[in-house]
């Protein structure tokens, strides 16, 4: 209990440094960006949307930092992420609730998939180092080195262009109307296919590689030696006895790559043009739309705090010792 | 930087001698020697490409989006500018973000990691909260949500947010091994001779870590490639500098995919991939330098897998033999202290059994 206590401190304090983050950072930028981009949309503006760009660069002066930090505060704890410059009237928070839904599927489903399938090869080639699955190591190291976002682009000429078999980009047919209609599922099941196995396939390899270290490590442990000694299955020995304890950095090193597979699938989705928060990223990126960028960075961050959290109670499920301490 | 480094083990360790048959092995391991081959023919690319790319990589040229052909090595771009150049010539900026962004992190880590690992107490719970905060915050999004609120975006610049940002990592391993060396005899040993702290990190316990911030280093420099390039595919960076992003940005940008221009955007993305299987490649060399388990059995390890097959000779008297050996395994593993002894023990401790024997087949 200690322990998970102590974990949630942690995600709140983190929590708070991200968002102190995203409010200091506009305000350390040099230069008066509100200008600049005043003029670049050249009257386009209305005055509330200058008004809150002053606000989030901190450029209002009738007011003090503290001030400004604690209205930052009020108005995250009202939902308010501020207005798009790019999609005007609309809220950032309308539109990254729209697309997190897209998103959370996509990665959720494929970091599942990944990790399920990496750690499954990876204690197989551990266990039997120096077999033929050796012979996978340097693969799936050329694979992992790929960026996501140009396997993706690869794929698209290869299964999009070249073939046709899969859509090049989308989250679903543009004649389906969103709902809970199954041609609107099949169709979004469909397009998320070819986007789904670039991120599967870029991912596993970093898992397989984690693993297979870790059981190798493990096997040549005395506790190991003792299992077989014992004359217990081979089977038992390898799941029960080496995976076990093998597993657990593995879980450890998942929490902490979570960030690295977020920005990977973001990038898968910037060139799917699937309608993720990734791709609402890419376009915020395009059009400075600054007050969508930082909501974007909150939400991811939010949610890979979320993701970390299950992960410790996953660890917690499986080392014993983490509950024996309290 | 090696000469200091190597002196500084001498000293540390009794006998100079293991440590120079280590290092030997560390170079005769064949990952890190195609990776470092690999590495030197990119490094080579980055010091004289804009020398000799054949074509100026903005020169626009008549042949409009060419395939790969003798005058074109990987093809033209939509406006006739030569690919190939442009490969040559990005090659510079790639490399210069990812080690200078690698260095910045390096120092940050190495400061962070081993003063939180050597002071504990207080300052430890906050360099190391500190550093598992950053851990936990996604990086890519920082970068792109800091670069893109920057009036200059250039090579520097990127390589400087990506150092200031991707040091955690490094500092968290590097803590958890100076934490397992604070205590070691020796340390100990130099305390009560009176040596002052900042002489016993950088002459005791930085020449021990050696290893271990190369492999930090190295695996930063990855991230910082593919950072960079990253950076410079969505358009936060600077895209009138050549890299690889960069091609692979006006690929996107001119609908290089649906033309099916296939050489606008392999090159490049090969180029990445080799680079980081290069560096990737080192860092196993470097892990199984650090950890001798990991070492896939290679010629001198095949030779005691045949010993392990003369083990009905051992089996004649078993509990004897089988008993120092995992006598042997059990031995801390004391990382660059002596890998190869580990590595006999890990390997001949297993097989006792004859399902052991199985495993290893």
């Amino acid at each position: 209990m200690k322990y998970l206590l102590q974990r949630l401190a942690f995600y709140a304090v983190t929590a708070w440094a991200a968002i102190t983050i995203n409010f200091v950072i506009p305000r350390l930028m040099p230069g008066d960006p509100v200008q600049a981009l005043i003029n670049r949309f050249q009257g386009q503006l209305s005055t509330k949307a200058i008004d809150s760009l002053y606000t989030l660069f901190g450029l209002d002066e009738e007011r003090s930092l503290w001030q400004q930090y604690l209205d930052y505060w009020g108005n995250l704890l009202r939902g308010d992420l501020g207005t798009s410059f790019a999609f005007f009237p609309t809220g950032v928070g309308d539109i990254i609730a729209e697309s997190l839904p897209w998103t959370l599927a996509l990665m959720g489903v494929t970091t599942l998939i990944s990790f399920v399938l990496g750690t499954g090869i990876g204690i197989y080639a551990g266990w039997r180092r120096g077999s033929w699955l050796d012979g996978l190591l340097p693969v799936t190291t050329f694979i992992s080195s790929i960026p996501y976002f140009w396997l993706g682009l690869l794929a698209i000429s290869v299964f999009a262009v070249q073939w046709r078999v899969f859509p090049a980009s989308g989250g679903h047919d543009a004649s389906v109307v969103p709902g809970m209609t199954w041609g609107f599922i099949s169709s979004a099941l469909y397009h998320a296919l070819l986007p789904a196995i670039t991120i599967v396939v870029s991912a596993v390899a970093g898992w397989i590689l984690g693993m297979r270290n870790m059981m190798v490590s493990v096997s040549s442990e005395d506790y190991v030696l003792v299992a077989q000694a014992k004359g217990l299955s081979e089977r038992r020995v390898m799941f029960s006895y080496a995976a076990r304890n093998a597993i657990l950095p593995n879980i450890s090193n998942f929490a902490l790559s979570l960030g690295f597979i977020v920005g990977g699938t973001l990038l898968v989705e910037m060139v799917f043009s699937y309608p993720g928060i990734g791709y609402r990223l890419f376009q915020a990126v395009g059009a400075k739309d600054y007050p969508m960028m930082q909501g974007v960075f909150l939400i991811i961050t939010l949610a890979v705090l979320a993701a970390n959290l299950l992960a410790d109670l996953a660890y917690m499920a499986l080392d014993p010792r983490t509950r024996r301490e309290s | 930087m090696a000469q200091p480094t190597d002196a500084a083990i001498a000293t540390a360790e009794p006998s100079p001698a293991p440590a120079r048959r280590d290092r030997t092995r560390f170079l005769r391991n064949p990952k890190t020697l195609t990776g470092l081959v690999i590495l030197a023919g990119f490094v080579l690319v980055a010091v004289i490409g804009p020398w000799i790319a054949p074509h100026d990589p903005s020169a626009r040229g008549p042949e409009l989006l060419q395939p790969p052909s003798w005058q074109h090595p990987f093809g033209t771009t939509q406006t006739g500018q030569d690919i190939f150049s442009q490969i040559l010539v990005g090659a510079r900026g790639v490399l210069v973000v990812g080690f200078t962004a690698a260095l910045i992190a390096g120092v940050l880590s190495v400061v962070v990691g081993v003063t939180a690992g050597y002071l504990g107490g207080l300052g430890d719970d906050l360099l190391s909260s500190v550093s598992n905060i950053f851990l936990v915050i996604p990086g890519l999004p920082l970068i792109i949500i800091i670069a893109s609120f920057l009036p200059d975006t250039g090579d520097l610049a990127i390589a400087a947010i990506i150092g200031l940002t991707g040091w955690a990592w490094g500092a968290r391993v590097l803590r958890a091994q100076t934490l397992s060396l604070r205590n070691r005899d020796y340390v100990q040993a130099a305390k009560a001779t009176g040596e002052s702290t900042p002489r016993i990190i950088v002459f005791e316990l930085l020449p021990n870590l050696t290893a271990v911030i190369a492999s930090g280093f190295i695996g930063t420099v990855i991230f910082a490639v593919l950072a960079n390039v990253t950076l410079a595919f969505i358009g936060v960076a600077d895209i009138s500098d050549w890299n690889w992003g960069t091609v692979l940005f006006w690929a996107q940008s001119n609908q290089a995919l649906a033309q099916g221009a296939w050489w606008w955007f392999v090159p490049a993305g090969l180029c990445i991939a080799l680079l980081g299987t290069a560096l990737a490649l080192i860092n196993f060399g470097i892990d199984e330098f650090i950890n001798p388990r990991l070492r896939s059995p290679g010629k001198e390890d095949r030779a005691v897998r045949m010993r392990i097959g003369f083990t009905p000779v051992v089996r004649r008297d078993p509990p004897r033999d089988a008993g120092t050996g995992s006598d042997t395994a059990g031995a801390p593993g004391g990382g660059t202290t002596d890998p190869g002894g580990t590595t006999d023990a890990g390997v001949a401790g297993n097989p006792g059994t004859d399902t052991g024997k199985e495993t290893h087949r």
